[in-house]
């Protein structure tokens, strides 16, 4: 594909919203690239003969054949040849970590840089559902019947795989809209709702229904489901809050994460009174947390009209969880950061309202079982940082509701299910995928879940 | 798939029975448990108890009260209009066995929630002694439906136009004192009269359960959003509760709690009002 031998060493730079200008709304902040920006970009692809690109991708796309249509600039061809593995291409080229997925596997990244293969994704994703999304193609039934629960991207993943090997698929979902963590967690600034609901939309073309507002463990058991389907998977997530046990916590103005996120995302507070939920703006924001989530937490509550919004987080830079362009943007719309810090207990008003957050400073030890430096607290540096919005990002774990009400479904000391590398967990005919067996991990893990678990549940149903 | 509305009415003023059709909700329900509604697209999540139910038919009976925007919206519906999102039933059953002699409290709207309790209390087999109170005799809810499920029906109001002038501890209290042999107390209604209960109970310790209705989202334990100090524990109401041992609740952090959007729920009700009845502003 290049031209006189050498490669392009040069990558395609994403336009992005002016960061004065996008603190101001919830739009879109990355714009896409442009159509010769993209065919551009596909020109760098080497087209190696042994691909390193796909063993990076958890779902498997065949990443130098989509490349190659795109450098033809035959858009139509690039996106059927990603559908064939991936049925949610427009939120995978935007929240996929690809720096350390297919990107970072790209012989062009020890070169220089590698394809913006995220980029290329994203992009030929918007191309088709502008032009309109052609109807998939169904397979013969098998009169087989899987019951999904949840419709995040384990959930989605799986029953559109399923769908694809013609067996008929209902999805549970415990919300009134589908699409979990796409929905409530992720903010419409960096994967917007309207490329969720079209991304649903195609799973439902390929036959699957959804059900919502059904909480899977009340209106009905895992159990219930087994006796009308041949087999279950639980893509129930990561739901669950973690707190930081400080004293203060309860606060008037404290919020989990997920509290603050489902309220903008999924209820549009950012929108009130014009919609009914309500959220306290906050004047001094502390995001506790270093993860996508506090990074996603922190630039809501700037959006929402916070003078400023600070992240505190007990570790360094470094270590920080969240990916480096979501830190970089936080960095340009003037978040402040206050590394290698931690909140030791939360000060209320006479009113039980949060005031301040007390902080101490912390030194790295030695690295703890993760590979990451375990973080100290150093002796007399206790500080205080105004504040009367305070959110905790701190993590999640899984949902025990499902757990809690099936018969024989197993679960580790962490809550999470366990489940076989091919998704069989202790209950015959259940499957499980993403974070609610990881933990809380990443939206193309949880797909790749999916995916594998899809295939394990086929060769169970033959 | 919205949810049918079949029945409407004003029990009293500012206090509403509406019976929705949820066949697969009500398929499941029991005493204790609540749902989570959505009016429409703009519409905010409220929990809501399950006053009533029934399988056969399908339905699901809640009793509210008209406090901010999206109780007053529910009031202005009528039978044939429909809720776009109908959740449950979330939240743990009641604890309900034969315990001996159980007395309920039930305070303003919290009678209808404390009926299906009653009525299962009386099933079980129990010697049922009810209290039931409210501002005034007018807004007394339900009394002829406690009295079919009660041994022993005591009215309170706190203006003395019907039964005794006082607050329903009153005559927790007197029975206490009197020496009546109590196994439970249940009380539902306003946190200060949950609280004011577990006041009087505690130096007799005597069993007492509340039924926490806190601030929620998503009902399913998502959010913490509930969050309840219970013996000094972080519980969250809609998956741990919604009952509670009323002497191991912090009730003022409850109360704090539930205050949080005050100033938002104002702008909310006042914009409402305006918009349906027109104003100059």
């Amino acid at each position: 594909m290049r031209e006189g031998g050498m490669p392009v060493l040069e990558r395609q730079k994403m336009p992005a919203q002016d960061a004065g200008e996008r603190i101001t709304n919830f739009n879109e902040v990355a714009l896409g690239l442009t159509e010769k920006q993209v065919i551009e970009e596909a020109k760098r692809c080497l087209q190696c003969k042994k691909p390193q690109c796909m063993k990076g991708c958890p779902v498997e796309v065949k990443i130098p054949a989509f490349l190659k249509y795109v450098a033809e600039g035959d858009f139509d061809n690039a996106i059927k040849e990603i559908k064939v593995d991936n049925a949610l291409p427009a939120i995978c080229g935007r929240v996929c970590p690809q720096e350390t997925q297919c990107e970072q596997a790209c012989i062009l990244s020890k070169k220089g840089a590698s394809v913006a293969i995220g980029y290329l994704e994203r992009f030929v994703a918007d191309h088709e559902r502008n032009k309109g999304v052609e109807a998939p193609h169904l397979p013969e039934p098998t009169g087989k019947k899987v019951a999904v629960v949840g419709s995040g991207p384990a959930g989605l993943t799986a029953a559109a795989d399923l769908a694809r090997m013609g067996h008929s698929v209902t999805i549970f979902e415990a919300l009134h809209e589908a699409g979990g963590v796409l929905i409530y967690g992720i903010p419409e600034f960096r994967l917007p709702k309207e490329i969720v609901r079209a991304e649903v939309e195609y799973v439902k073309r390929l036959g699957v229904t959804i059900l919502l507002d059904s909480v899977i463990g009340k209106i009905e058991t895992v159990d219930d489901l087994l006796s009308g389907f041949d087999a279950v998977f639980l893509g129930t997530g990561a739901g669950l809050p973690s707190f930081l046990k400080i004293d203060g916590e309860n606060l008037s103005g404290v919020y989990s994460a997920n509290e603050f996120l489902t309220r903008v995302n999924l209820m549009k507070s950012y929108r009130f009174p014009d919609y009914d939920t309500p959220i306290r703006k906050g004047k001094h924001v502390v995001v506790v947390g270093g993860g996508n989530v506090a990074m996603d937490s922190a630039r809501c509550a700037l959006r929402l009209g916070a003078d400023e919004v600070t992240v505190v987080y007990r570790r360094s830079e470094e270590e920080m969880p969240a990916r480096a362009e979501e830190i970089e943007h936080a960095k340009e719309e003037g978040i402040k950061f206050r590394l290698l810090t931690n909140p030791v207990r939360i000060i209320g008003d006479g009113k039980n309202w949060v005031t301040h957050v007390e902080c101490i400073n912390m030194v790295l030890c030695e690295p703890d079982s993760s590979g990451r430096c375990r973080p100290m607290p150093l002796a007399g540096t206790e500080h205080m940082i105004e504040s009367d919005v305070v959110i905790i990002a701190i993590g999640t774990s899984p949902n025990p509701l499902v757990p809690r009400t099936t018969q024989g479904l197993e679960i580790t000391k962490h809550g999470t299910i366990i489940a076989k590398e091919d998704g069989a967990t202790t209950k015959k005919g259940v499957y499980a995928g993403g974070d609610a067996v990881t933990g809380s991990a990443t939206v193309i893990s949880a797909m790749g879940a999916g995916k594998k678990a899809a295939r394990a549940i086929d060769e169970h149903l033959k | 798939m919205p949810f049918e509305i079949l029945e409407k009415q004003e029990l009293v003023p500012t206090i509403y029975l509406m019976k929705i059709s949820a066949p697969r909700v009500a398929k499941k329900a029991q005493p204790g448990q609540f749902v989570i509604l959505r009016i429409n697209e703009k519409g905010e999540r409220i929990p809501l108890t399950i006053a009533d139910f029934d399988r056969e038919e399908g339905t699901i009976t809640m009793i509210f009260q008209t406090v901010g925007k999206t109780t007053a919206h529910l009031a202005s519906l009528r039978a044939g209009d429909e809720l776009l999102n109908f959740i449950g039933p979330l939240g743990n059953p009641a604890h309900i066995q034969k315990e001996g002699t159980v007395v309920l409290v039930g305070g303003g709207v919290g009678v209808a929630p404390i009926f299906p309790q009653t009525r299962a209390f009386y099933e079980a087999g129990n010697r049922v002694i009810s209290i039931i109170g409210a501002r005034s005799a007018n807004l007394l809810l339900w009394e002829d439906r406690m009295r079919a499920v009660s041994h022993e029906l005591y009215i309170t109001t706190d203006d003395g136009t019907k039964g005794h002038h006082g607050f329903v501890t009153d005559i927790v209290k007197r029975l206490l004192e009197d020496g009546v042999n109590i196994d439970r107390v249940v009380a539902i209604g306003p946190p200060v009269m949950m609280r004011a209960v577990a006041g009087v109970t505690r130096p007799f310790n005597v069993k007492t359960i509340v039924s926490l209705n806190s601030i929620m989202v998503d009902g399913t334990g998502m959010c913490g959003a509930c969050r309840v100090l219970v013996g000094n524990e972080t519980k969250f109401a809609c998956v741990d509760g919604s009952e509670f041992d009323a002497h191991l609740v912090d009730f003022t952090l409850l109360m704090n709690r539930l205050a949080v959007y005050q100033p938002e729920e104002k702008i909310a009700l006042e914009r409402y009002k305006c918009e349906r009845e027109g104003c100059l502003c």
